[in-house]
């Protein structure tokens, strides 16, 4: 509706001198008015057909009853979401957990304290590292990581963390290198860079003369981090944790290589699990009945509106964090 | 000890742990790109290029077929992208500058350049595969438009923000109806960081696997049906490592190798004529 009223608008001002309308301006603003309307059309588009094909698992399993079924039985065709959410929370909140503090390290290198000719060749690394494809670092993880967390990490962990009270039950069986926590591992590698460099964007918004300002009362560098840049940049950091967390929610080939798709609510970190990412590229292309081909495009809309959601807020809080230092 | 003195070793301290945090991310980037490059070296042969897959458990073979569906797919995907980004950036950041749609349509864009590319491929699925029963390489190269359209989309819109507005007021005044302007003045403005944001979009959807995985699918015969399933580079890299086989795990890693290669070529040399033409 907004846009019919704008081109409405729009017609009325593309008007030669002589009063008649250009017919190529107007053609071509027609043109580039239905191309930009191509995002709505697959916003609207993707949520519409989701809905759609899972509407037969929607009216079979309903909304509730769906998230808090652990069963996902293909065979005799009863499907609840718990098991691949909990995969997908765990290796999402583990990710972050193991990322947020080495990027936002990363981050104060290298805007406070690399020297010039560092800081460009680490900017570069860091900007490298997040265009590998996700099913580099995939692999990389079976062949590479996999082994080296059941071999060393691992039993390591076990013989330290496993000893403690809380920790034990996170540690218990066999490290086989096909489990969450390693998919956590990549997971984070993955996101560190992207959350370094929004945190470095954020950080170099701080306008000089503040921190000049507290260098001049005698402050360290590490005072001026902790007490002018810190909370000077907190909301751009706090959107660039969320917008990160959005990715790592959908992170699906870096995962599917060393998780073993395996749809069971685990309590031990070491032990085979599914996210609904991995779920979707291992079983979509098999799904041979109607229900399961239609619980698992649930399973895609569930994915798609807390994906979406969580973007949303990330890119409001960054929005918000743009206009607040623009003044 | 004194105030001072504890804030100068908390200084220490703490620096040397941002220190250590960067020497960690640089070691990982390190670790990665060498092992693929070792890996991928010793995988890496001529027949990689000339041969097509041979039957499962069988010595030797190649990937031609992937390589030249790969390059398939990625050039329809960029015809139908490309052309749709720069157009949708161009209504935001001219026609509709300021105005409310063309912040919405920005935002959404934003969220979509992130939304999980598989995603996409089930909607995909739903909309060109199921109802016309087969896989086939156009529903891959939809799926791969689908996302570059929001990151061509974006950059455009940046890159044609950048172009003065006083350049496009001296056009008007010589009487040049608007969509003149774009074309001769903005556009030729802004050249540079639209094709560098075109290739990055390129570098961006080349290593995308999950949405092919069950739009194009696969195929392992020399194919350039786009009606029917099509091989791609990523998807064999998938299937090939997940499998029992040595040699498969080799000619996985000699692809990765490639595909990394490309990729980083292709970022680096956009970073580079970015930095060479807006940060002088």
């Amino acid at each position: 509706m907004l846009l019919l009223r704008y081109i409405i608008w729009m017609k009325g001002r593309v008007v030669t001198k002589e009063g008649k309308r250009n017919p190529a301006d107007l053609f071509f603003l027609m043109l580039t008015a239905i191309a930009s309307c191509s995002i709505l059309f697959l916003t609207a588009g993707i949520l519409i057909v989701l809905v759609k094909s899972s509407s037969l698992a929607i009216n079979t399993f309903g909304f509730f009853h769906f998230i808090v079924s652990q069963e996902w039985n293909p065979v005799a065709e009863v499907f609840g979401a718990a098991s691949t959410l909990y995969g997908t929370l765990v290796t999402t909140t583990l990710s972050l957990f193991f990322a947020i503090p080495i990027a936002i390290g990363i981050a104060i290198f290298v805007t406070e304290v690399a020297p010039a000719s560092v800081k460009t060749p680490i900017s570069m690394a860091i900007e490298l590292l997040a265009a590998i494809p996700s099913i580099i670092y995939g692999m990389w993880g079976l062949f590479t990581l996999a082994p080296l967390m059941s071999n060393h990490i691992e039993p390591f962990l076990q013989s330290t963390l496993g000893t403690l009270p809380f920790f034990s039950v996170l540690m218990e069986g066999t490290p086989m290198g096909i489990d969450l926590l390693t998919a956590s591992v990549i997971l984070s590698i993955m996101i560190i860079p992207f959350t370094a460099s929004i945190a470095r964007d954020s950080f170099e918004l701080t306008p000089s003369f503040v921190k000049e300002s507290a260098y001049g009362l005698g402050a360290t560098k590490w005072d001026v981090i902790k007490n002018v840049v810190m909370p000077y940049s907190k909301l751009g950091i706090f959107g660039g944790i969320v917008l990160s967390m959005g990715r790592a929610l959908g992170e699906t080939m870096a995962v599917a290589f060393v998780l073993g798709n395996k749809h069971e609510i685990t309590s031990s970190l070491l032990d085979a699990a599914a996210t609904i990412t991995v779920s979707l590229a291992n079983e979509f292309a098999e799904a041979d009945s109607d229900l399961y081909l239609s619980s698992l495009f649930y399973l895609a809309l569930v994915l798609f509106l807390m994906s979406f959601v969580t973007l949303a807020i990330a890119k409001l809080l960054l929005l918000r964090a743009e206009r607040r230092y623009s003044r | 000890m004194n105030a001072r003195q504890k804030r100068k070793i908390e200084n220490i301290i703490a620096l040397s742990l941002s220190t250590a945090a960067a020497g960690f991310g640089i070691f990982w980037l390190l670790f990665i790109v060498s092992d693929v490059l070792m890996h991928g070296v010793a995988g890496f042969s001529a027949a990689l290029f000339l041969s097509d897959p041979v039957p499962a458990g069988v010595e030797g073979g190649g990937l031609r077929n992937a390589f030249v569906g790969q390059l398939m797919i990625i050039s329809v995907a960029a015809l139908i992208g490309v052309p749709v980004g720069l157009l949708g950036g161009t209504f935001l950041a001219e026609y509709a500058r300021g105005r409310q749609i063309a912040r919405i349509i920005s935002v959404l864009a934003d969220i979509m350049v992130s939304v999980p590319s598989i995603i996409i491929g089930t909607f995909v699925y739903a909309i060109l595969v199921k109802p016309l029963g087969h896989f086939s390489g156009w529903a891959g190269s939809t799926a791969l438009a689908m996302i570059m359209i929001p990151v061509v989309l974006r950059t455009t819109e940046d890159m044609l923000t950048l172009v003065p507005w006083t350049l496009r007021e001296a056009a008007f005044a010589l009487g040049a109806p608007y969509y003149k302007v774009i074309f001769q003045v903005v556009y030729r403005g802004a050249a540079t960081g639209i094709l560098t944001g075109i290739l990055l979009s390129i570098a961006r959807v080349v290593g995308e696997t999950a949405p092919l995985l069950f739009t194009s699918f696969n195929n392992a015969f020399f194919s350039v049906d786009m009606n029917g399933p099509m091989p791609s580079l990523t998807v064999s890299i998938f299937q090939y490592a997940m499998g029992p086989y040595d040699d498969w795990h080799a000619q996985a890693w000699a692809a990765a190798f490639v595909i990394t290669l490309a990729i980083l070529v292709v970022t680096v040399v956009s970073r580079m004529i970015i930095q060479w033409r807006y940060k002088k």
